[in-house]
């Protein structure tokens, strides 16, 4: 089995704030989808970041397939949040698209007709080829998430990171991004961040909790203490429609 | 009616503006879309500078102000992504730096500082033929880094944090195209000056995106909008008998103003016809 992810005792600060504290953690192939959770500010996005190799953690050391980040890029998708982007920007869906091929085509050479397919087949993977010709503010806000999700997989990843996918879209656009989150764990390893405990949905295989400290159980029920611990207050999860339980029973409550 | 085209300074002034409307066609485009009017803005005031050391060390001012926008946009790139400071300060120091360097530069000059207007606001029909071929060897070198680096730069200007992730060098990337941004003020200054260099790689791009989606068809139309509007501008100064530069400024707004509103009635006609 394949380490996708190893950290260990990762540290990360911001001027005089520490993000992040002691985070280890251990992914191994097949690890399916994880989420994350955690109340905003709690260093999800810094997370990410540690492991894109965007930001240099102070302690620990981070590997990605047993290598650094910077070394592994052409094997890690990223969806960033889409927040803050000028969807006027005049480039078309299949140009964004294009642009996750770019660790594999190399620099200052044209995209070939490998990275053209690649791009077709991710288009197609979230079925939105027919917009291709698209200009990316055209579309609507789930549109556009695909469209993300597909400049992430034209890079072919392992591992595929998105950043509160699920801010902006309504429920049936949250939903049909979990269906084709779920279709999309057979083939590699996802990790999603959200601060949207509802989001925690029946597709994801494991939970962790962030708060500057990470808990992780390798599974897919969390301790109520540990969802307290994260959010720093009493938690009550009413999970409406969700078929299995989040949290396990609560002690004298049976 | 098209007997002043027999003269040569007109000749060179239609040259310059083609020559100016292709730099700014294209450069200009990137300068919009990726939002870094103000960097550019401060790169080309600080180039003043380059226009005083030239005086004083008695060459052409336009090889004093080529290296100094050069090192202008390297050290504003880095200081405003790299110092602790906020981006539109580090700017603002050191646009007004450059800008002091210069006056103090000509004042140091023995003598009289001779055409030191044209550098501030331009005039297009004093430039000489050194500065077209100049401008000429500029506009190759623009084409062919931008043929070069297109796929690149379009991926640093729609997402600069995905490109870092995709492994490319985007810091290395957002300073060559601030340098190719410097290149193409060079280009620009003869034209409009120093002070109005902003409008003409701002007003043709902001123009052409009312037209189309297509990063490749906006430097395309803006070029054409530069050179139909500059060329309409050297001959509405010629025959009033006002500065070009201003008179290509102003030319320029009101037809960005005209298009900007006759598009917005347009949009409302389409808008309340529906309903």
């Amino acid at each position: 089995m394949e380490k996708v992810i190893e950290l260990k005792d990762v540290w990360v600060r911001y001027g005089t704030q520490t993000i992040l504290e002691a985070i280890n953690l251990e992914l191994k192939e097949p690890s399916g989808l994880l989420g994350i959770i955690g109340p905003n500010g709690g260093g999800k996005t810094t997370f990410l970041k540690v492991l894109l190799g965007l930001l240099k953690p102070y302690r620990g050391s981070v590997e990605l397939f047993g290598k650094p980040p910077e070394k592994s890029r052409e094997l890690v998708g990223y969806v960033p949040q889409y927040r803050g982007f000028d969807f006027d920007f005049p480039i078309s869906v299949w140009e964004v698209v294009l642009t996750g091929r770019m660790s594999h085509t190399g620099f200052l050479k044209k995209y070939r007709e490998e990275d053209k397919k690649a791009a077709e087949e991710a288009l197609k993977t979230v079925e939105m080829f027919q917009y291709r010709n698209r200009q990316i503010g055209q579309l609507s806000g789930g549109q556009r998430q695909r469209v993300f999700i597909a400049r992430a997989l034209a890079t072919n990843p392992k591992l595929l990171l998105l950043d509160e996918p699920n801010s902006g879209l309504d429920p049936h656009m949250q939903d049909e991004l979990y269906r084709l989150l779920n279709k999309l764990k057979q083939e590699m390893a996802v990790i999603m961040v959200t601060h949207d405990l509802s989001a925690v949905s029946v597709y994801v295989d494991k939970i962790a909790c962030l708060n500057r400290n990470l808990h992780y159980h390798d599974s897919r029920e969390i301790p109520v203490e540990d969802l307290e611990a994260t959010y720093q207050c009493p938690v009550e999860l009413i999970a409406h429609g969700i078929p299995h339980r989040v949290l396990e029973n609560h002690k004298g409550n049976s | 009616m098209f007997d002043f085209l027999q003269y040569s300074f007109i000749q060179n002034a239609l040259a310059a503006a083609i020559l100016a409307s292709v730099a700014c066609g294209i450069i200009g485009v990137y300068v919009v879309v990726k939002k870094i009017v103000f960097i550019s803005g401060g790169i080309a005031h600080a180039s003043f500078g380059g226009v005083g050391l030239g005086y004083y060390l008695g060459i052409n001012p336009m090889l004093g102000v080529l290296p100094f926008s050069l090192i202008s946009a390297l050290v504003m790139g880095t200081v405003s992504k790299k110092s602790k400071i906020p981006e539109d300060s580090a700017i603002g120091i050191l646009w007004s730096l450059g800008m002091a360097l210069g006056v103090i530069f000509v004042y140091l000059t023995p003598g009289y500082a001779p055409d030191l207007m044209t550098y501030l606001f331009g005039n297009i029909l004093t430039v000489p033929r050194f500065d077209l071929y100049l401008m000429l060897i500029l506009d190759i070198l623009i084409l062919g880094a931008v043929y070069l680096f297109y796929k690149e730069f379009l991926a640093l200007c729609f997402d600069e944090e995905f490109t870092t992730v995709q492994g490319l060098p985007t810091e290395k990337l957002y300073l060559f195209l601030l340098c190719i941004i410097a290149l193409t003020i060079v280009v620009l200054i003869k034209v409009v000056g120093i002070i109005l260099v902003i409008a003409l790689l701002t007003i043709p791009a902001s123009l052409s995106r009312k037209f189309t989606h297509n990063l490749k068809r906006m430097m395309l139309i803006s070029i054409a909008f530069g050179t139909v509007i500059s060329v309409t501008g050297i001959g509405l100064s010629y025959a009033l008998d006002v500065p070009s530069g201003a008179t290509i400024i102003l030319v320029l707004s009101l037809v960005y103003g005209l298009a900007a509103f006759g598009m917005e009635i347009l949009e409302h006609r389409k808008i309340s016809g529906v309903s």
